[in-house]
């Protein structure tokens, strides 16, 4: 029975003195990091298009956090303003654009002026134009983002925006992700991994 | 120093904890699939093992068997390894932030492991294991971890690109792998007498 008792004590007083420890680490050894910057991150397109005037996306979420205003993100549109609205607690507010939000569009090469200088393959900031020196370029529409940083480079003027119709031709499934035997493009790889 | 490194090899090589003593397999088989992921977690597993060699040493040594309490070993290990994994992880996160990004995510998910109890469980079985037996072992044991964790995600990298029959895709031809590896490392034993 003392021996019992001997071992709960112990035990206990291992658990205090470590529990002492942690306790004590916790307060000096706290981080000043803000976690929010990773959740606004995650919320932004990540197409680091820099129509939000910063430089990328996760720029943009780090000027969040401080007080930018949450409206400036035109690829994300009303969806991304809803839902960093919805974690950040402040009202939604209507997109920081010329002409309100634009409806959803994507890239369109009209192939036969496009004389293939691969200008615009460099521009897309999420690799959905496919083409080669020389080469007749086209758009991948389910990749596009609609950011329209291609637009300017071209030197023939031959990228024009066109907007998506949602109709039953245009619908499709969401593609599966994380399937092994469905390895399609690099994002999936990293979804993957 | 020839004692320690006859511990050392048969850590790392003779009785590898992974693939002759078979600890710490889901991490082997779970983190294997890129070889900068597997080098970010042979780091972490060796630093928390040699940790758990030391303090579970330490409290072997002056708590438990002083106290003749050695029959609580596998609960003050426990709490101990995951006590000063997680200060160090603190100190870590607030000293060093590039490392952190290296080991951080980790170090939490070995502390858990067998391999990490397993060895501070088997230097206290052997009584004549000193401190600096203890640590050496505990090192060695993450080097061992090390060694096959890193060539098996090499081999993993080149399994994903090559033809594999549709029955053996995924974890079937790693598990293979697994065991092929683990054949060949049977080979070193009678390398070392202890």
């Amino acid at each position: 029975m003392s021996m019992v008792l001997f071992a709960v004590i112990t035990l206990t007083v291992l658990c205090l003195i470590f529990g002492a420890i942690l306790g004590f680490a916790a307060v000096r050894f706290r981080v000043e990091g803000n976690p929010i910057v990773d959740q606004i991150n995650s919320l932004l397109p990540q197409t680091q298009c820099g129509q939000c005037g910063y430089p990328g996306c996760r720029p943009y979420a780090e000027a969040i956090a401080n007080g930018d205003k949450i409206n400036k993100c035109p690829p994300g549109g009303e969806a991304t303003i809803q839902a960093l609205a919805d974690l950040l607690d402040v009202e939604p507010e209507p997109l920081d654009a010329v002409e309100g939000e634009k409806p959803v569009q994507v890239a369109y090469i009209r192939e036969d002026e496009c004389i293939g200088c691969t200008k615009c393959i460099q521009a897309c900031p999420v690799d959905a134009i496919l083409g080669a020196a020389r080469q007749m370029h086209t758009v991948i529409i389910s990749e596009c983002t609609g950011c329209d940083l291609c637009v300017e480079p071209c030197p023939v003027d031959c990228i024009e925006m066109r907007p998506v119709t949602g109709d039953l031709r245009s619908w499709s499934w969401q593609q599966p992700v994380g399937t092994p035997d469905l390895i399609l493009i690099a994002t999936d790889r990293e979804i993957q991994a | 120093m020839n004692e320690l490194v006859l511990i050392a090899l048969s850590a790392i090589l003779v009785n590898n904890f992974v693939l002759v003593q078979f600890l710490g397999l889901c991490p082997f088989m779970g983190v294997s699939k890129k070889i900068e992921t597997a080098i970010g977690l042979s780091l972490a597993t060796t630093f928390v093992l040699t940790i758990a060699a030391i303090c579970s040493y330490l409290l072997q040594a002056y708590v438990l068997r002083p106290l003749d309490l050695e029959f609580l070993r596998t609960i003050s290990f426990i709490v101990v390894i995951a006590v000063v994994v997680q200060f160090t992880e603190m100190l870590v996160n607030k000293t060093s932030p590039v490392l952190y990004r290296v080991l951080g995510i980790f170090l939490p998910l070995i502390t858990t492991n067998c391999i990490v109890l397993g060895v501070a469980l088997l230097n206290a079985n052997r009584i004549e294991y000193g401190f600096v037996a203890s640590s050496v072992n505990g090192f060695a044991a993450g080097l061992g971890f090390s060694l096959v964790l890193v060539l098996f995600a090499a081999m993993r990298e080149r399994i994903a690109l090559a033809d594999v029959p549709k029955p053996f895709q995924g974890a079937a031809i790693g598990m293979i792998t697994a065991g092929l590896m683990s054949l060949a490392f049977m080979g070193f034993s009678g390398l070392v007498k202890l």
